[in-house]
């Protein structure tokens, strides 16, 4: 247990998937204009990290893994080779599946978040959870964690960035650096301020 | 014809960069260039994945239909990635390790996608292939300039080779450290495109709110 709560903190924090491996970094600075908006593209990845980290875990260990298909008389098959693939079909999968068990469920929360749910498929962050969750060879309850959390940090990050851009538009910012080029540099001094989340240990 | 192509060629170089102006592909490449000869493998790989895809997507473009074209797109695209992440297994085992997750996340490259989507679906293959290859070399020009700062002025060398003696091997050079650092990547891209938009002013951003010029009374 204290093991997956280090891990959460760790995936929230230290090892941000925003600001400190870049990922979801075309969302990130796209969309992060308002605070609002930011919000619900933040927790619309939570969500679909939370269900698409533990999918491919499983898929990993009952398809792909070496020896994962003896029930069948395939003991020595490897297939990890076609992980790639098979995750990223896992997540277009699930995001197509969300959006319609949304829109049929809770319409409210579509109506929220339903223009954010195709632009997950293509976010770094979503599949970069997946391949980090495969690279540490989590287990399943440490894939569960990892999932929520890091979309968690996500979320964090992009509203933290939302609200520092609301500010900003105010400012006088030389013209080179007006609009991407002064986010880069915000950007760049939060992914800072994460680092010293660094020597944060459980 | 062939001045089209020049251009298709060309213009992503500075003009219309992926990284600095269509806000393309900054998802992955960032982490990777903190040395300039893994900045060169990546810039390549990413060449290779947007040009083939481009060029197979475009042979398909008529037989795609409209509500499916995105996991077509996807799928052509991993398997090119899958086929790139073997061939570095293979032949660069080194390096595929310092890339870790980050040659995987080809895939989610917002230019290849961007690129598939964009140009791919209306124009013929070679085009489409010409355009791939120019936009990827966008890429890895910034990619490179990154890397060559950060390994230069981070570490004292250039593909490995020292440039400047560190003082740690009893040269004259301290590094900065911070440049070897993920947020120095941020800043590096933010002065780059600083600089861009001072050589070609068209790029410059429309300011959303401008300050009231204010006289002030003399006392």
């Amino acid at each position: 247990m204290e093991g997956l709560l280090s891990l959460a903190v760790k995936a929230i924090f230290v090892e941000n998937l925003a600001l400190s491996f870049f990922l979801g970094m075309c969302t990130f600075i796209a969309v992060s204009k308002k605070i609002s908006t930011a919000i619900g593209l933040g927790i619309s990845v939570m969500v679909v990290q939370t269900i698409t980290v533990p999918a491919n875990n499983l898929i990993l260990n009952g398809l792909l893994k070496p020896g994962a298909l003896d029930w069948l008389g395939f003991g020595n098959v490897d297939l990890t080779f076609l992980g790639l693939i098979s995750y990223i079909g896992v997540i277009a999968a699930m995001v197509q599946i969300l959006e319609m068990v949304l829109d049929k469920y809770f319409p409210p929360l579509y109506n929220a978040l339903g223009i954010f749910l195709p632009l997950i498929t293509v976010n770094c962050a979503i599949l970069g959870g997946s391949l980090f969750m495969v690279e540490r060879d989590y287990g399943f309850a440490q894939s569960v964690t990892y999932g929520f959390s890091s979309g968690l940090g996500w979320a964090l990050a992009i509203t933290a960035m939302a609200g520092v851009r609301e500010k900003l538009k105010y400012s006088d910012i030389p013209d080179g650096l007006q609009g991407l080029g002064i986010t880069f540099i915000t950007a760049g001094l939060m992914a800072m301020g994460f680092m010293s989340f660094s020597g944060v240990k459980l | 014809m062939a001045q089209t192509r020049r251009t298709y060629l060309v213009d992503p170089l500075v003009d219309n960069n992926p990284i600095t102006l269509q806000v393309l592909g900054i998802c992955s490449a960032l982490a990777v260039t903190s040395s300039l000869q893994v900045s060169l493998v990546m810039a390549i790989a990413v060449t290779s994945v947007t040009a083939f895809s481009s060029m197979f997507i475009s042979m398909l473009r008529n037989h795609i239909p409209g509500s499916i074209r995105i996991i077509v797109q996807m799928v052509i695209i991993a398997s090119l990635v899958i086929l790139v992440d073997q061939i570095l297994k293979a032949f660069l085992f080194e390096i595929s390790k310092t890339l870790s997750v980050f040659v995987g996340l080809i895939i989610t490259n917002c230019i290849v996608m961007g690129r598939a989507e964009a140009f791919a679906m209306k124009n013929p293959p070679v085009d489409s292939f010409i355009d791939g290859i120019g936009n990827g070399l966008g890429y890895g020009l910034i990619l490179m300039m990154v890397g060559t700062v950060r390994e230069l002025f981070g570490s004292g060398s250039l593909f490995g080779i020292t440039i400047l003696p560190t003082v740690n091997n009893g040269g004259w050079y301290v590094p900065n450290g911070l440049l070897l650092l993920p947020p120095s990547a941020f800043f590096i891209i933010g002065l780059i495109i600083w600089a861009f938009r001072t050589w070609k002013p068209e790029q410059v951003e429309v300011r959303e709110y401008i300050i009231q010029e204010q006289e002030v009374e003399a006392h």
